[in-house]
């Protein structure tokens, strides 16, 4: 494969001049989906002087799972993380423009970025189980920190099971509740992680490369899962599989140095993609 | 190849070198032990421990009041220590490059290296001088500010090595900042703390120059904060520049005992580091 460096050095006119493309006003929509759960409208995502996402209008439909793919450095992750404001936890990191989630503004002036997390959960790249609560703990620590919803200790055991078994795991570790989370594998450690996101019953799953880290089989397990999750759930998952997103999205958002190149369904985008660089990346010309 | 036999000739004669620097690094320690427990194990008796000193002549006699003594300096020195040292780690930890965090991280090291009889002190002109007379808690003020600079570097060294993206996950939950440094990294970093506070301890346990004019040492038995103290350090110090045979029996049984103590509380920090989980961070 190509490093994407050297595309722009063979055909720079396409690339550096991406104003001649012409950009909706209106958030694209994929084809065949009504039901909008995110919309952006000109999000630009900046860290200090660098702009990692440059003014993305994008609607993401409710309860299907939508891909962001890319090369390496073209915005995925942040954008994935401008949906649960983790963004700004950065020092130096800003957002303008605006991300609506289920009509309600979530930079708002009077929302709190934990009240959005709390409706939109996260996973990331590498298992991030916490090493000093067992696996129970682990699964309830949303829970926990959530004052309104302060369950009782059966309700909390009777979640932490729901959970489990949506993430697949509860078979698993039914009998070893109590052990420590980090004696689990790499891929239990990443669908645990799953079902902690998935026990405050989040409207939105934000997956950074999910099976980044995972074993071939690992990842095919977090796959049908989240193939699973989509008729609860709205899952966005940035990948940098292009078979994986073929596989488990129903859409898919095609990134390039910060800018939407393409947001089409995902049929339609791996097999009549409409722009060219769309067509290079996929096929593997660059990244 | 014979380039090749010179090289095994000189990897191996560095590699025995090794070997003999790491028996020498444990020989002192070794040396110690032995020492004490030929010279001071024959007059450690349940009396040592439950009597008080007697005077010279008669026999028997024990250092009660220095074995209680210490550990209520120990106790007055965690007590300051601790607590701002801790919170002082933590925000260094956490507010990385503030200009106070950088000063404070720079005037730790210097306190750090600070000779202990200055601390010592400094303690007697803020304490002894304006109350009048000396004082455990004098001694104990002494103590805690030595702790203070080593507990702050270690728990900020403890706290950065939790990782970012354990961080990021209990932010992501819904935590918010203050819960994320308390319940999760603190919580992931505490077997460290613990360490690092049980060594601050174990490293104040047997100073004696910054008691010499705080604490000074009782011949009697006294527990009030507000009155001199006796300590270990300080009887064996008395004890060993004194003529009689007999009480240079009891500073090195004292020796013994003090060094005893350090030896259990670092035991103690051996075993509160074997977590429940085995701590294993990533």
């Amino acid at each position: 494969m190509l490093q994407s460096t050297e595309v722009f050095r063979e055909k720079p006119p396409r690339l550096v001049t991406p104003a001649v493309q012409v950009r909706a006003r209106e958030p694209r929509v994929a084809p065949g989906e009504t039901k909008p759960c995110i919309v952006t409208n000109h999000l630009t995502a900046y860290f200090g002087y660098t702009t990692a996402v440059k003014d993305v209008s994008i609607s993401i439909a409710q309860n299907a799972v939508t891909a962001i793919i890319g090369p390496s450095g073209c915005g995925k992750s942040t954008l994935l993380r401008c949906f649960n404001r983790m963004h700004e936890t950065v020092p130096s990191a800003r957002v303008d423009g605006s991300v609506e989630i289920l009509g309600s503004s979530i930079y708002g002036e009077n929302t709190s970025p934990i009240a959005v997390r709390r409706h939109v959960g996260m996973v990331f790249q590498r298992p991030t189980p916490f090493p000093t609560m067992s696996i129970q703990a682990n699964v309830a620590a949303g829970l926990r920190v959530d004052r309104q919803s302060h369950a009782t200790r059966g309700a909390t055991s009777e979640i932490v099971e729901e959970a489990l078994q949506r993430a697949g795991l509860w078979a698993e570790v039914k009998d070893r509740l109590n052990e420590s989370a980090t004696a689990l594998s790499g891929g239990q450690q990443q669908r645990l992680c799953i079902a902690r996101a998935l026990a405050t019953r989040p409207r939105v799953l934000l997956l950074d490369e999910p099976t980044a880290s995972l074993d071939p089989l690992s990842s095919q397990k977090v796959e049908e899962l989240v193939y699973d999750l989509r008729t609860t759930v709205t899952v966005v998952i940035v990948t940098h599989n292009l078979q994986q997103a073929a596989r488990v999205s129903d859409s898919t958002a095609f990134l390039l140095m910060g800018e939407l190149i393409e947001f089409a369904s995902t049929s339609e985008m791996f097999t009549a993609p409409r722009d060219p660089r769309t067509e290079s990346y996929i096929t593997g010309r660059f990244g | 190849m014979k380039n090749a036999r010179r090289r095994h000739v000189v990897s191996g004669a560095m590699i025995g070198l090794t070997y003999v620097c790491a028996v020498l690094a444990t020989l002192p320690l070794l040396l110690i032990l032995w020492h004490l427990i030929i010279k001071g194990a024959s007059s450690i008796s349940l009396a040592f421990f439950t009597h008080m000193p007697r005077p010279v002549g008669e026999p028997g006699g024990g250092m009660a009041n220095a074995i209680v003594g210490t550990l209520i300096l120990i106790g007055i020195a965690s007590a300051i220590g601790l607590p701002i040292g801790i919170g002082a780690g933590l925000h260094l930890a956490e507010k990385k490059t503030t200009p106070l965090a950088q000063t404070t991280r720079f005037l730790a090291d210097v306190l750090n290296g600070l000779p202990s009889i200055v601390m010592g002190i400094f303690a007697w002109q803020i304490l002894v001088r304006p109350i009048g007379h000396f004082s455990a808690l004098a001694g104990g003020v002494a103590l805690g500010a030595m702790m203070i600079p080593l507990v702050t570097r270690t728990t900020e060294e403890m706290l950065l090595v939790v990782p970012t993206s354990l961080r990021e996950a209990a932010l992501a939950l819904g935590y918010p900042k203050w819960r994320t440094s308390i319940s999760v990294v603190l919580r992931t970093a505490l077997a460290g703390i613990v360490t690092g506070a049980l060594v601050a301890v174990a490293r104040i346990a047997g100073e004696t120059a910054p008691l010499l004019f705080t604490a000074l040492g009782n011949q009697f038995w006294s527990t009030s904060i507000g009155q001199p103290i006796a300590a270990l350090p300080l009887q064996i110090f008395a004890y060993a520049t004194n003529a009689y045979e007999e009480l240079h029996r009891l500073a090195w049984a004292g020796a013994l005992v003090l060094i005893s103590i350090v030896l259990v509380i670092s035991l103690a920090a051996r075993l509160v580091t074997r977590s429940r989980f085995g701590a294993a961070v990533d």
